[in-house]
């Protein structure tokens, strides 16, 4: 990742640094995402991870530099790229008391799909969710895992090139977390679309991955899973990444 | 985007409002309850004490019951606007304030489309709590239910509005509780709308001139006048003043931030 120029970033984030009053939660922050690939953006909580996703979503205004998203800016036309994204954001964002369908029904409102125009693309979603039996349940009464489908049905409704997944996995039990994985591997996959998932569990990273290491709000490194490893000369993700921020933390 | 795009978005928020009051109809019997145990309890026992003479918009004496009729319609919106404040606040807690800023569309459309949704709420229970005070012999002019409506949506808008600038500047759902004893009991208490203002002046200068300035009062004329048939120009006018300086207030203060902060438990 960020090897190249903007034709090959779905998203370029390009020197960006953000703090909470006095506290410095990006530092300079600058690295591209592969288009039609699963990204992981890896990092200790604390990192800077969630506050990218943030800033990615415009829930935070852009202090300094700027976001590409398909080459669209941020900071300059903030509609025209959020219409190119979908989130998944750490903690649940439905409305438990409405159905599932009620749910994706008023996301494709927000962005601007009368009612007919929505019906195919939520049954198109839903089908590829798995999710059609439920569709008239309440939120409330699905699984954990099933609700994580929900929202990712939801991020994609209004067919975004760009999926983001802010630790999409917290919370799920591990068969619940490795069937998500796949799946969103799949939905890359099939749709080629490209995904950002953040996380701080190396067994979610596949070692073709690439990977954007942030800790303390820096990149510490932006390759692929292996070639992190190589670089650090050790023999997996987990020992390279305890390794790159133990240095990082001694260094600071 | 489209015009057809912004209708749409218009439209979800309305209807994820109204499934929202739908299904909490406890919410619904609540906004029910309490003006008619002013108008069935408190008016009735008051009825002897209150008598009210010949004041416009009314041609003859009335009766206590149909003087406060609507301060209580006022009343219903006034709660029903600090429950759309509430219900920011909560869904800035619960997170699902992020899908609606998620959405391409603009913020100030976005927080109009859901002071609207709010309005249309509260011109439903308004309405309902009409009905029932009809049955029990309180009917203003019939043509007068129909006149009231814009009247009526108008101070509903102006009410959500402070609703949402109050929103703003709440951090917690804990600390909602202030807005119960600093705003809506100082509001409808200091107003006409239980009480003419005249009536208030007889006891007291200062709090004649307290209610005249409340907003809340000018929204209860607008609509005493509008249910009469008349249109109490002073009350439009300041009514619709205050909902451009409120509503723009409330947009100018919106922080988005705020919907992400409080959920951001590590700190990450």
């Amino acid at each position: 990742m960020g090897r190249g120029g903007h034709s090959l970033n779905a998203l370029q984030v390009d020197q960006v640094s953000f703090s909470f009053g006095d506290k410095v939660a990006l530092d300079q922050v600058s690295f591209g995402i592969e288009t039609g690939r699963l990204n992981a953006l890896l990092g200790p909580n604390g990192a800077g991870k969630s506050t990218l996703i943030a800033l990615f979503s415009r829930l935070y205004r852009l202090q300094q530099g700027d976001i590409r998203v398909g080459g669209v800016s941020l900071r300059r036309q903030p509609r025209q790229a959020l219409r190119q994204l979908g989130v998944v954001f750490q903690q649940s964002t439905l409305d438990l008391d409405l159905s599932v369908h009620q749910n994706l029904a008023y996301h494709a409102a927000l962005h601007g799909l009368s009612a007919r125009a929505a019906a195919p693309l939520i049954e198109q979603e839903l089908m590829r969710q798995s999710l059609l039996a439920h569709q008239h349940q309440r939120v409330r009464e699905l699984n954990g895992g099933h609700r994580r489908r929900v929202e990712i049905a939801r991020a994609l409704l209004h067919q975004p090139s760009i999926l983001l997944l802010d630790e999409a996995s917290a919370g799920l039990d591990p068969a619940s977390r490795l069937a998500l994985n796949q799946h969103i591997r799949t939905l890359c996959a099939e749709q080629r679309i490209t995904v950002v998932w953040t996380t701080h569990l190396m067994d979610e990273i596949a070692l073709n991955d690439p990977v954007v290491v942030l800790h303390g709000g820096r990149v510490l490194a932006a390759s692929s899973a292996e070639g992190i490893i190589a670089k650090t000369g050790h023999t997996n993700l987990n020992d390279a990444f305890r390794y790159m921020t133990q240095t990082a933390g001694a260094s600071a | 985007m489209s015009p057809a795009a912004y209708l749409a978005c218009l439209n979800g928020v309305l209807k994820r409002e109204w499934l929202r009051f739908y299904q909490q109809r406890s919410r619904f019997l609540s906004a029910l309850v309490r003006p008619l145990l002013w108008l069935l309890v408190f008016a009735a026992g008051f009825r002897a004490a209150l008598g009210v003479s010949i004041m416009a918009p009314y041609a003859t004496y009335i009766t206590y019951e149909t003087y406060i009729l609507p301060g209580l319609c006022c009343m219903i919106v006034l709660f029903n606007g600090m429950q759309a404040s509430l219900s920011m606040v909560y869904d800035r807690e619960i997170g699902s304030m992020r899908v609606l800023l998620m959405s391409p569309l603009p913020r100030p459309f976005l927080l109009i489309s859901k002071l609207a949704a709010s309005a249309l709420i509260s011109l439903i229970q308004v309405y309902a709590f009409l009905a029932i005070a009809w049955m029990f012999d309180i009917q203003p002019p019939l043509w007068g239910l129909l006149a009231a409506a814009p009247a009526l949506l108008l101070a509903a808008l102006l009410l959500s509005a402070l609703g949402l600038l109050l929103s703003n500047g709440i951090r917690q759902l804990e600390n909602f509780a202030g807005v119960m004893n600093f705003v809506i009991f100082p509001m409808f208490f200091l107003s006409s709308a239980l009480y003419p203002l005249w009536k208030m002046r007889e006891s007291s200068e200062w709090l004649y001139w307290l209610c005249s300035l409340n907003p809340f009062t000018h929204a209860v004329e607008l609509v005493r006048f509008a249910l009469y048939l008349q249109l109490n120009g002073q009350a439009l006018v300041v009514c619709l003043v205050l909902l451009m300086v409120i509503t723009s207030a409330a947009i100018m203060t919106f922080n988005p931030q705020h919907a992400a902060v409080r959920r951001r438990p590590q700190g990450d």
